[in-house]
């Protein structure tokens, strides 16, 4: 009985996920040179994507494992300078010609699955040792680790401007296979709506499975999760590796919509979105151990990042009050504290979406706020 | 068969066990029971694995226990019931039960021993989809105890089952207790509620200081004059 529940959500959901995705084609391939449409809302969607790999990725490790990671930029970067550098190559050695060759589809996926695995190995290297360590100590090699990596990759010669041989250190790469322009953007929507679907259902899945249940029984009891036969060192690595293998598909997501590289975007110091620190604001924000939280914190993030940077309705603020979206980083530490007021386990909680579950949902939802509600209405009756 | 000869624990220079032996045969319902500090649950945890003994022995049904790695000794078929309780808080009923039965891979097996715990605990049946921290004390406790169930151990250590619940839920406890030695479950019980222990035992033994000082069928130490001043209020 509850096997065929599952496999009946499965098939609900890749039923709903085709309709979707072929009407979304659709709707592109009728508007796809449109000013508008071509210029912001194909280039927003790639952003999008890789913000929710990305949050959904650091999830894992925070919200169901439970140990703060302040270093995922780091795998990010790992992933992007991987794919690019992986697509030049094949570019140069003439494996393709232009990006309609079907062949360019074939090094797309390749670069994109280099980088989640290059991600994942270097996981290992930090992991091993890290894991070893919890709470603050955790977070303080994490984050060191991201320094690292953007130090590491500075200083390596192919890493930088014409990449590969041609390359110089300390600069940024100039060169990138992939490094879509707006029309490759639209033509090549499929690609990131596909990765990120394949992604997010990947984790989910994982998040499911007795994997899952694992990590998660650690993060609320290592001893009881020991005693009941896990080991608990090595699910922590294994998490570790799988989280970062996202973060590197992410990296390759954003290589892809950036014809230029610049380790600067990955560092801590950056004022931008992509800051392993506001990785962590939006995880938080969407609920920790919540993957619909994660997702859908991601695309709020980023259009509040949007509309600071690009909103009409800024410029037409007094100057006094649009002085501070020059400092971005205060506008999502007040919309953090404000969610955190009214939500204190985040938008989401633990709730995941489904659409299989929506209605009872909904029903007990409703259901919960009316006896609420008469319980108020009885407590002042009383009084 | 679980047995235990001269069992020794050090901690740092504290000499906490002192020549610990005692046995529990298959099917029986045994207890060790004593004051505060006297090594109760040292020992179970020197079962366990989850203390490293100086010397002593500890066999169960002729396997050297002393040679497995703790998160193995469970596929021994030895289940542990920690004290104060260690459920899983943010997960749910349902996800802690399969915990227990983790090392299970046959899924025939754990929808099975899932269906048994249920069967013995219908509370926990009623609040499968509950967070495991919202649950009462003692629905935590049987939960817990129904975690350790789930992989059908051989022998079930309980430490100290009835520690902080109210009286009512201490007797529906030892009542589980009972039903679980009933349907043959071997179990060793560690208790301060030494009346409601001795109540419900075969044997059991009487800790002090680190040593055994007494030991004997239940029924006779409950009718002992020393164990009836010291333990039982009489």
């Amino acid at each position: 009985m509850k096997k065929s529940k599952v496999a009946r959500g499965y098939f609900l959901n890749t039923v709903v996920i085709i309709l979707l995705f072929t009407a979304f084609q659709i709707l592109t391939s009728a508007k796809g040179s449109q000013g508008s449409f071509k210029l912001v809302l194909i280039p927003s969607i790639w952003q999008c994507c890789y913000l929710m790999v990305l949050a959904a990725s650091l999830n894992l490790v925070l919200g169901f494992m439970g140990q703060l990671s302040l270093g995922h930029c780091g795998f990010m970067a790992i992933g992007a300078y991987t794919a690019a550098l992986l697509s030049l190559a094949c570019e140069r050695a003439e494996l393709f010609e232009g990006k309609s060759d079907p062949a360019f589809i074939l090094v797309l996926f390749s670069s994109v699955i280099a980088a989640g695995l290059m991600a994942a190995v270097l996981s290992l290297l930090v992991g091993i040792p890290a894991l070893r360590l919890k709470g603050d100590y955790l977070a303080i090699i994490t984050l060191g680790f991201g320094m690292i990596i953007i130090n590491i990759i500075n200083n390596l010669p192919f890493c930088g401007q014409d990449g590969l041989a041609l390359g110089s250190a300390g600069a940024s790469l100039y060169k990138n296979g992939l490094g879509f322009g707006s029309k490759a953007k639209v033509q090549f929507i499929w690609f990131a709506l596909l990765v990120t679907i394949i992604s997010l259902a990947l984790m989910f899945m994982f998040i499911r499975s007795k994997y899952g249940r694992a990590i998660k029984a650690i993060r609320d009891d290592e001893i009881a999760a020991s005693a009941s036969g896990i080991n608990t060192a090595k699910f922590k690595v294994m998490t570790f590796a799988y989280s970062a293998f996202f973060a590197g598909v992410a990296g390759a997501l954003y290589a892809c919509t950036n014809a230029t590289l610049s380790t600067s975007s990955f560092a801590f110091t950056n004022g931008g979105i992509l800051n392993s620190t506001f990785v962590v604001v939006m995880v938080v924000l969407g609920g920790m151990g919540s993957l619909t939280g994660s997702v859908i914190a991601a695309v709020i993030m980023f259009l509040i990042n949007y509309e600071i940077k690009n909103g009409q309705w800024v410029s037409a603020l007094p100057a006094s009050l649009s002085g501070i979206f020059e400092y971005p980083m205060l506008v999502y530490a007040v919309v953090l504290i404000v969610v955190i007021m009214f939500r204190p386990k985040g938008i989401f909680g633990t709730y995941e979406f489904s659409l299989q579950n929506l209605i009872p949902d909904i029903r007990r939802a409703l259901e919960m706020h009316r006896t609420a509600d008469a319980e108020k209405k009885e407590a002042n009756g009383n009084a | 068969m679980l047995e235990v000869k001269d069992l020794n624990l050090y901690y740092g220079a504290i000499h906490a066990l002192k020549g610990i032996s005692l046995t529990v045969k298959d099917g029986e319902l045994v207890s060790l029971i004593g004051s505060n500090g006297a090594g109760k649950t040292s020992t179970l945890h020197a079962i366990s694995g989850l203390l490293p003994i100086s010397s002593g022995s500890l066999t169960l049904d002729g396997r050297d226990l002393r040679k497995v790695h703790p998160n193995k000794i469970i596929n021994l078929g030895l289940a542990h019931v920690p004290e104060g309780r260690h459920v899983f808080a943010r997960m749910t009923v349902e996800e802690n039960l399969l915990m227990g039965a983790y090392i299970i891979r046959d899924s025939k097996k754990i929808m099975k021993n899932l269906e048994k715990v249920y069967s013995y605990f219908p509370r926990l049946r009623e609040r499968y989809k509950q967070l495991a921290g919202t649950l009462s004390g003692g629905e935590q406790q049987m939960l817990a105890t129904g975690r350790a169930l789930m992989t059908d151990p051989s022998i079930l250590l309980m430490d100290e089952p009835s520690m902080g619940l109210s009286p009512l839920l201490v007797k529906e406890i030892f009542s589980i207790i009972q039903t679980l030695h009933d349907s043959g479950i071997t179990i060793l019980l560690v208790e301060q509620n030494a009346k409601m222990a001795l109540a419900v035992s075969d044997r059991a033994y009487v800790l002090e200081t680190g040593k055994i000082s007494m030991s004997g069928p239940a029924s006779e130490l409950a009718n002992d004059d020393r164990v009836r001043k010291a333990y039982l209020g009489a």
